[in-house]
């Protein structure tokens, strides 16, 4: 495999605000090797959410520069559920519900869709739900959960624990996960955290996004970035978190005006 | 380009293709002569062997259809429809006396295979097996009616020991002569409305069910209708009694070719239930909707209404329309015995240029009765879909409650829904609420969707499904995985 797992350069994106088109990306360069787990953090409002977006395929957001390749992919010219059968899963900030769909139903489903596409078989029933039974297990996640529609009257928490049961059932090569410590109690953040870190090996890489060290401390990154204002504007070992926490983004956000 | 316009493109592109029940027939069919007069009722008349009352009954049904204007209160539009220029007797060549499977042309045996409607018998009862962890179930007893009459009933024998009749109407007017006259007009009179009278004239098949006091229906009835022959209208005409304490649970499905012009299938459906019975009725209505442009397609204008004669009688009828380029229709209940419960569960699924207009009609007439109104209204390409519905407290009707939902869903911008309730109470202790929603499809729900590895045909599906499931949990099992396919066929394109 490639030194770059995950290339993303100069990346450019725009999202058309009531007929204006306003730019949020400005050019974007990050490189994250098999293997490695990056945390992205930065100030509210500075496109982390969106290059997450945009790496899963969201459509409202119009790329105008830049490239990203994935697994020696150009990945922008791939629709969102071939990035899912390549291994792209995005654990969203606010994961949307679905009335009337049972969330065991949808994760099968879903499990399916990606098998197929990835060309292996197909999980019957039986299968299934013995091996969500046992994440869920790992995820202190209740029965009930399942038989729920998706996300419908989830809680906060849950709806983020749902998020990971679908990425370990997804079995992703890169897990984007958009400040899924938020809103987790403290037992959560730790059990979140060891359901990303059992995944990790040589296949499997993951972009944190998030606003805590905490979360960091179980899920030591290789690699942390600070984005503002639409570019990544520094980055460096795990140990700038603890500066981040400290001192805030005005020293970085000094340095790259 | 955001994924809403392009299923919006995705499903207007969607042509004749998709519909994979327009095969036609190839049989020897015979016809009476185009157009409609009296001398085509009495035709009909003899070919059925009927009795002189009941000729009576269609002439006078005949003479007050034309006297009738057609109604213009539904938002549908069409056409004039020119009543001379159709067949209104059509049938495959066949000869006399009562069929059993061995007799009926295998032609047609071959068209109801490919329908995938199930009339052998025995491969049926030896087909069931029942997995491991699931309930056992029953086989379905199946009346198919093609083109004007019915070429087979199944399990006759079966229904007949537990002293359920299950035939064609045609058949009941020979066999139980005294049933078929004490109830047929009894719910929708001869000359209740346009439609309802032109069946009542030119009625041809349609099924026949009796169950008598106290006897459980021992197994799922079902009505098969196919329409096939060219220029043909079909009438069909249902005619459901359930006595004191028994039960039945029916269904129909229906499917047509695919042809250029506009066909007229104008059924009425009566039901009659006594004290403590109850009749589940389930419709997944598919006959052709016409290609993308609008051209050809089934006018469906049908009366359905049912009885609650007995106290706490209850009467639920659950549709899933799918199918038509015009649906016209508001199957309703008469809740006249205290007590008693109506229901209409309805998803109806509209796309390209289809239009449809339906509801249901709770008539309120006995203390403490109760309803439940659950409509769902999908509109896709530049269809127009209308829920319409009554609900009429009578004076009598103290303690009467009924709760409507209605919510229609949007998938792109070149659509229309509608909700239209009327709500009439002369009670002062009778209770209506009336909820009421629409929405879009949304883009966050299909990008979650898709961003899990569903395609978006897939993810549209599942949506609307989750949309729908209310209804379709009513729907027996057998059924509810029809209509979940059929759900995203008519919407998707995605051949199955
Ligand atoms: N659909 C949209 N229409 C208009 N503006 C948008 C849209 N999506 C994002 N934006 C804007 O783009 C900017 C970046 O948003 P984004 O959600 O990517 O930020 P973020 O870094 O994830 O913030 P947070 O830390 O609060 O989650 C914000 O100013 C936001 O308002
Ligand atoms: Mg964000």
């Amino acid at each position: 495999m490639s030194s770059e797992f995950l290339k993303i350069s100069g990346l450019c994106a725009r999202i058309d605000d009531n007929g204006t088109e306003k730019p949020i990306l400005r050019g974007v360069d990050l490189v994250i090797p098999p293997g490695e787990v990056h945390a992205i953090m930065g100030p509210n409002g500075s496109g982390k959410s969106t290059l997450s977006y945009v790496l899963a395929g969201r459509e409202d957001y119009d790329v105008t520069d830049g490239s990203v390749t994935f697994r020696d992919q150009d990945l922008l010219a791939l629709e969102p559920e071939e990035r899912a059968a390549l291994g792209v899963f995005l654990a969203f900030q606010a994961p949307v519900e679905l009335p009337g769909v049972n969330n065991a139903n949808f994760l099968r489903t879903a499990v399916n869709a990606v098998r197929r596409a990835r060309g292996e078989s197909e999980l019957d029933a039986v299968t299934f739900l013995k091996d969500v039974r046992k994440e869920i297990k790992h995820l202190s996640i209740h029965d009930d959960m399942l038989k729920r529609n998706v996300n419908v009257g989830f809680s906060g928490g849950e709806k983020k624990r749902n998020e990971v049961l679908q990425m370990r059932m997804l079995r992703p090569s890169l897990a984007i996960l958009d400040e899924t410590d938020s809103g987790l109690d403290i037992d959560a953040l730790r059990i979140v955290a060891e359901g990303v870190n059992s995944l990790r090996g040589p296949d499997f890489s993951a972009l944190v996004i998030t606003h805590h060290q905490r979360l960091l401390d179980h899920l030591v990154p290789d690699r942390i970035h600070v984005m503002a204002r639409g570019r990544i504007i520094h980055s460096g070992g795990p140990e700038i978190a603890r500066q981040l926490e400290a001192e805030g983004y005005a020293q970085f956000l000094a340095e790259a005006a | 380009m955001p994924a809403v316009t392009e299923t919006r493109e995705a499903v207007e592109t969607l042509g004749q293709s998709t519909y994979k029940w327009g095969f036609e027939t190839d049989i020897d069919m015979e016809f009476a002569p185009k157009g409609l007069n009296e001398d085509t009722i009495r035709l009909i008349s003899a070919r059925k062997e009927e009795p002189s009352w009941l000729l009576e009954w269609r002439l006078k049904a005949y003479r007050a259809w034309l006297e009738m204007p057609e109604p213009q209160w539904a938002k549908v539009s069409h056409p004039p429809i020119d009543y001379q220029d159709a067949y209104y007797y059509a049938a495959p060549k066949k000869k006399d006396g009562p069929k059993s499977l061995d007799e009926v042309d295998p032609e047609l045996l071959r068209t109801y295979e490919k329908l995938g409607i199930p009339l052998h018998e025995q491969a049926i009862l030896a087909g069931v097996e029942v997995p491991e962890g699931e309930e056992a179930r029953l086989p379905i007893a199946v009346d198919a009616v093609f083109d004007s009459v019915s070429v087979v009933t199944t399990f006759r024998k079966t229904l007949a020991e537990a002293g359920v009749i299950f035939c064609s109407i045609s058949e009941a007017v020979r066999e139980h002569p005294d049933l078929v006259r004490r109830y047929l007009g009894s719910v929708v009179p001869a000359a209740d409305n346009f439609y309802a009278a032109l069946n009542s004239a030119v009625f041809t098949d349609g099924s026949f069910v009796y169950v008598p006091a106290g006897v459980r229906c021992p197994m799922e009835l079902s009505t098969y209708f196919r329409i096939n022959a060219k220029n043909t209208g079909q009438f069909e005409r249902t005619l459901i009694v359930v006595e004191d304490r028994a039960s039945v649970s029916y269904l129909e499905g229906c499917t047509a070719p695919m042809r250029d012009e506009n066909q007229l299938h104008a059924a009425v459906v009566e039901l009659v239930a006594m004290e403590d019975a109850s009749i589940k009725y389930s419709t997944v209505q598919n006959w052709y909707p016409g290609d993308a442009d609008g051209r050809g397609g089934i006018y469906n204008f049908v009366t359905k209404r049912g009885a609650c004669r007995g106290a706490r009688a209850k009467i639920s009828w659950t549709q899933v329309e799918t199918g038509s380029a015009i649906t016209w229709k508001y199957p309703s209940c008469i809740l006249q015995g205290e007590g008693s419960v109506g229901e209409f569960y309805s998803v109806a699924v509209t796309n390209n240029r289809q239009q449809a207009d339906t509801g249901t009609k709770m008539i309120h007439i006995g203390r403490n009765t109760r309803s439940t109104i659950i409509a769902k209204t999908i509109s896709a390409g530049h269809s127009d879909s209308t829920y319409r519905g009554l609900v009429r407290m009578m004076p009598k009707a103290s303690g009467a409650r009924n709760f409507t939902q209605c919510d229609s869903l949007l998938i792109g911008d070149q659509c229309g829904a509608h909700t239209v309730p009327y709500i009439e109470n002369r009670n002062m202790s009778a209770r209506v609420e009336h909820e009421a929603t629409t929405s879009k499809i949304s883009e966050d729900q299909l990008f979650y969707c898709r961003s899990r590895g569903l395609s978006e045909e897939d993810s549209v599906g599942l949506i609307v499904n989750g949309f729908c499931k209310d209804v379709l949990k009513e729907l027996p099992m057998e059924f509810a995985v029809e209509a979940q396919k059929l759900l995203q066929i008519s919407l998707e394109g995605s051949v199955g």
